[in-house]
């Protein structure tokens, strides 16, 4: 996850995105070229209220996807619809520290769709939430998807693995123990063994 | 507030300052306004990198101290006046900044502020074993007792350059805290690995802080072997620079510009009535005990504190900052975005 996001280097292998080769690629470039990431603890700009938050990428991700810098009034319009789409638009002149743990999932999320990706890595965004959180947000992802987004989902959480994915990799020990479609994939002897139990 | 607003309004200020200064046609007081405005610049410059991007540096006192060496330099190689004086500290502790970047901004945290520290005991061992600016014996530069603008004595003049250097400064540090720069370089402060991941280029940004930050500490340098008339590598590389430098955007407030200029005419001006009335032996005990108070009763110094009790004008610039439909206050560089253009960094 960290070296498809450019945080870290990979030592073997190689990274394609876009029949590209990412290899030498810092995170920001790699964010530039539309390879958006959230993390999974959440890790907002503090001194910056949510709005503000969102700007950030938009200021230094989305001109660069786009060739030209944004204007100042499409950024404020692009806020709008980002905080809108995540459902954080009454939320936006709040500070961080003022969210919930839910809304700083969205507003991980919403940073991450405000650099306007055509990949986005969503790192465990569930974790720690409620059922009806974690509806939400997989509604919020599914939409994200049929907007013509690929996601790539790092999901514990076996409900909203099932409901989401449409291929699923199961990795046990950094190894690749099964890769297809998720009914598949789910009555993989090895998988049961490693995830579900026998 | 727009920058030009704040261009003229600081540049009011500063006449007016200039102007009271010649109706007193006080020495000392000239001489100790000098040295409150010389902290304005060196807190600034140093808040651009410790205060905006969050990495401190305990170098300040080796940027200083190289500005003031080029002076020394080209006054005994290639004599100039005192304003291309500073241009060229300005160029060469720029550079230094960058060598500086290159080397430790992959660092974080102490391991950073270490190896600025390191820095300026590496200089300071080269100046002391340079010879041509008087090694560890120290040089003298005579300064002319007039100045080179007719009318105005030296010291009145060196005065107006240092004033005209601290308004710069205030000028740049504002312009950055409200354009594309100052978001990135909050970003950084607040979470590097997360404005990486959103498309901040980190390193070059940091890079960018370094060469402001020390070019802006050797320009407060470049006069000084003038206004000291004796200068030996004990002085220029003082602890008192590296202190103050940190303590006063401490103890003003690191996240804005009005911090470093607080702190130090705070503590500036503090320590030149100590200096008078008990001893200059006293003025580091001072910054230290002040700065303890803040740490314990004001983390986010007394901006932090002014912020507390009016949050509300906070929030509502907040409000007014994004809202495509709002009047907002946000200054014409705070949209370097705002111009359609190819992007940059």
């Amino acid at each position: 996850m960290n070296c498809l996001s450019g945080t870290l280097v990979n030592d073997t292998g190689t990274v394609r995105f876009e029949g590209r080769d990412l290899a030498g690629l810092t995170a920001h470039q790699r964010t530039r070229r539309g390879l958006a990431r959230s993390f999974q603890l959440p890790r907002p700009f503090a001194s910056m209220t949510v709005a503000e938050n969102v700007r950030v990428p938009l200021l230094y991700a989305a001109g660069s996807r786009r060739g030209r810098h944004l204007t100042r009034a499409e950024i404020g319009e692009r806020i709008a619809e980002v905080l809108g789409q995540m459902g954080l638009a009454d939320r936006a002149d709040q500070m961080p520290r003022d969210l919930t743990q839910v809304d700083m999932r969205k507003l991980e999320l919403a940073r991450a769709m405000a650099a306007e990706p055509s990949l986005l890595i969503a790192d465990e965004a569930m974790a720690g939430l409620s059922n009806s959180e974690v509806d939400d947000i997989v509604a919020l992802l599914i939409r994200l998807n049929q907007a013509g987004i690929t996601v790539i989902l790092i999901e514990h959480i076996m409900k909203a693995v099932m409901q989401f994915s449409q291929r699923l990799v199961v990795l046990v020990s950094g190894k690749k123990i099964a890769d297809g479609p998720p009914d598949e994939v789910m009555r993989h002897p090895e998988v049961e063994r490693a995830y579900l139990g026998q | 507030m727009r920058n030009t607003v704040f261009i003229l309004i600081v540049s009011l200020v500063a006449a007016a300052l200039f102007g009271g200064a010649l109706l007193v046609r006080s020495d000392y007081l000239l001489f100790a306004g000098y040295t409150v405005l010389q902290f304005v610049v060196l807190a600034t410059a140093w808040n651009i990198l410790g205060g905006y991007t969050g990495y401190v540096n305990f170098g300040s006192a080796a940027f200083f101290a190289v500005g003031a060496y080029t002076s020394v330099f080209l006054h005994k190689a290639f004599p100039l006046p005192i304003p291309l004086l500073i241009a060229v500290a300005a160029v060469i502790c720029g550079l230094l900044g960058l060598a500086m970047g290159y080397l430790t901004l992959r660092l974080r945290g102490a391991f950073f502020s270490i190896a600025t520290l390191a820095l300026a005991v590496v200089l300071q061992t080269v100046v002391v074993n340079w010879h041509y600016v008087g090694g560890s014996r120290g040089a003298y530069i005579l300064r002319p007792t007039a100045g080179p603008i007719p009318g105005l004595s030296y010291i009145e003049y060196l005065f107006l350059v240092m004033l005209a250097l601290a308004a710069l400064a205030l000028i740049t540090a504002r312009a950055i805290e409200h354009s594309r720069l100052g978001i990135g370089f909050a970003a950084i402060r607040d979470d590097e690995l997360a404005a990486e991941a959103n498309g901040v280029p980190t390193l070059r940004l940091k890079l960018v802080a370094t060469v402001i930050s020390g070019a802006f500490m050797g320009m407060a340098g470049a006069p000084f072997p003038y206004y000291i008339g004796y200068m030996e590598p004990a002085s220029a590389f003082g602890l008192p620079y590296a202190v103050n430098a940190i303590a006063m955007p401490m103890i003003g407030g690191t996240t804005s510009w009005a911090g470093p200029l607080i702190g130090a005419v705070l503590l500036g001006s503090l320590q030149q009535i100590a200096t008078v009335t008990i001893s200059s032996a006293v003025n580091l005990l001072i910054v230290g005990l002040l700065l303890v108070g803040f740490v314990i009763v004001a983390p986010n110094g007394i901006v932090g504190l002014w912020q507390r009790f009016f949050g509300r004008n906070r929030k509502d610039r907040n409000k007014a900052s994004w809202r495509p439909s709002s009047t907002s206050t946000e200054s014409a560089s705070g949209s370097a975005a705002s111009s359609p253009s190819t992007p940059s960094a």
